[in-house]
């Protein structure tokens, strides 16, 4: 699904993240990344998601090389990235209108959108919760709102930023649920060593710009 | 933060369409605003404090957001009798009281308050995101309505940044007093909340982008004119109209 040769990317000129960096995930693929804070997790999230462009090597994806910002508008529907920071992702007062948002830019109609936002709380457990003003929901709500805007646009992948961190036991256990049933190709960024046991079948190391197999 | 405490609630007002709101208040506030005379002012102050009235505001609330604005108005009648050109009424040295000057500044307070409680009573009843979604239906421009949108839904996000810097200096003993410390921290403060809400605004579009934004923001609920939207309108029309009247005839 996303392959990616020989990347070289860094924020400045000396200060270089990745350099001839290999890496892809295949269909099926749950894959657990870590690595120390500033080794370059997000930012190979972003690149892939064409939020940021690389220096220069190949990223495809679903088997094309995507180098302009319209080969990556088909990335972005295809493919889920949940944000770190669920303030950033949620920007639309309402529950129901943020995660409708997606699937209207998609081009359905009001009456399928309202569909899948019924759909979405159901399988995430967020029933209830349709009308409520975002910014005074708590912060598992809100993490588990904005999974559910990644959900509604039904990727074929997801790219998970840290998705547990600050989460209480319980809304973990919510989370991990839904990828076990749900999702079937992911990457997951995380420090929990729960989550990994749980939610990757393989686990890569980050670090120095290289990927390296990584075991618990 | 609360912005939307007005919007809670039940009332005939509540349950109005916004986009007639929009479309009665403006001409309503534009002609109190432009009348000459105090007649208009002072039928305009009963005619909203009944809308008020009917909103079922806290009164508590209310009185506080008009005390807000009336200090504005408070400065103003220090000055304008005593500068305003007209018949004397009383002289104390330098000073000269006019009568047209205290008329003036009374049809200010009457309009200012008139116009205020007429706008909580008819915009402050409805939420935020729905006058928003009147304006897209209202075809204002679209980069007008997403700048409304985006401060009402990230100014308590900025709101919760400032209190955790301001927190963050507290427990450090940070105490604000007039020197070039407290200036300085103020003005770090002030930088950070700029630095942060560039880097916030940048993800967002980020967020954005990744759910496929291309310019245009899609709406969900569609609007539909009821029989209490037009008697409202045909209600607001006629005082308006009524005004109009008063003022020609006057």
């Amino acid at each position: 699904m996303i392959y990616i040769r020989n990347l070289s990317f860094g924020y400045s000129k000396d200060a270089k993240i990745f350099n001839g960096l290999d890496f892809s995930l295949e269909k099926g693929e749950k894959i657990g990344l870590v690595g120390p804070n500033g080794a370059g997790k997000t930012t190979l999230f972003h690149l892939i998601m064409g939020l940021l462009r690389p220096d220069s090597g190949e990223i495809r994806v679903f088997g094309r090389l995507r180098k302009s910002e319209k080969d990556f508008s088909e990335v972005r529907r295809r493919i889920g990235l949940l944000f770190q920071d669920s303030e950033d992702q949620l920007f639309c007062p309402t529950v129901e209108e943020d995660i409708a948002f997606g699937p209207l830019n998609l081009g359905m109609s009001h009456s399928e959108a309202k569909a899948v936002v019924q759909e979405t709380c159901g399988r995430l457990g967020l029933n209830g919760l349709q009308k409520k003003v975002i910014h005074r929901l708590s912060g598992g709500e809100k993490r588990l709102v904005a999974l559910a805007s990644v959900v509604a646009m039904n990727p074929e992948c997801y790219l998970l930023d840290e998705p547990t961190a600050g989460l209480d036991t319980r809304t973990t256990a919510r989370f991990l649920r839904y990828l076990r049933e749900y999702a079937d190709t992911y990457i997951i960024i995380t420090h929990n060593r729960e989550v990994l046991k749980n939610a990757a079948d393989r686990i890569y190391g980050l670090r120095e710009g290289r990927m390296e197999p990584f075991s618990l | 933060m609360h912005l939307e405490e007005f919007a809670e609630g039940n009332s005939f007002l509540h349950r109005l369409d916004p986009r007639v709101k929009i479309l009665t208040l403006g001409p309503y506030a534009v002609v109190i605003a432009a009348a000459h005379g105090a007649a208009v002012p002072v039928a305009a102050l009963v005619s909203s404090s009944v809308m008020a009235a009917a909103a079922g505001l806290d009164r508590k609330k209310l009185l506080n957001r008009l005390a807000a604005v009336n200090i504005f108005v408070l400065i103003l009648w220090l000055f304008i009798p005593f500068s305003y050109p007209g018949e004397e009424m009383f002289t104390a040295g330098p000073l000269t009281l006019t009568k047209e000057g205290l008329l003036y500044v009374f049809t200010i307070t009457m309009k200012t308050n008139a116009i205020v409680l007429a706008t909580i009573a008819v915009l402050g009843t409805s939420e935020v995101f729905s006058l928003a979604h009147a304006f897209v239906h209202l075809k204002a421009p679209g980069k007008l309505v997403y700048l409304f949108f985006f401060f009402y839904r990230y100014i308590s996000v900025l709101h919760e940044e400032y209190s955790r810097l301001r927190r963050a200096m507290k427990i450090r003993s940070f105490r604000p007093r007039t020197n070039m410390h407290t200036y300085k921290s103020y003005a770090c403060l002030v930088g950070m909340l700029l630095v942060s809400s560039y880097e916030r605004s940048h993800r967002i579009y980020n967020a954005m982008l990744c759910r496929g934004f291309s310019g245009r923001f899609p709406v969900i609920d569609h609007f539909s004119l009821k029989k209490h939207d037009i008697i409202f309108g045909v209600f607001m029309s006629i005082i308006t109209i009524m005004f109009i009247i008063i003022l020609n005839v006057a």
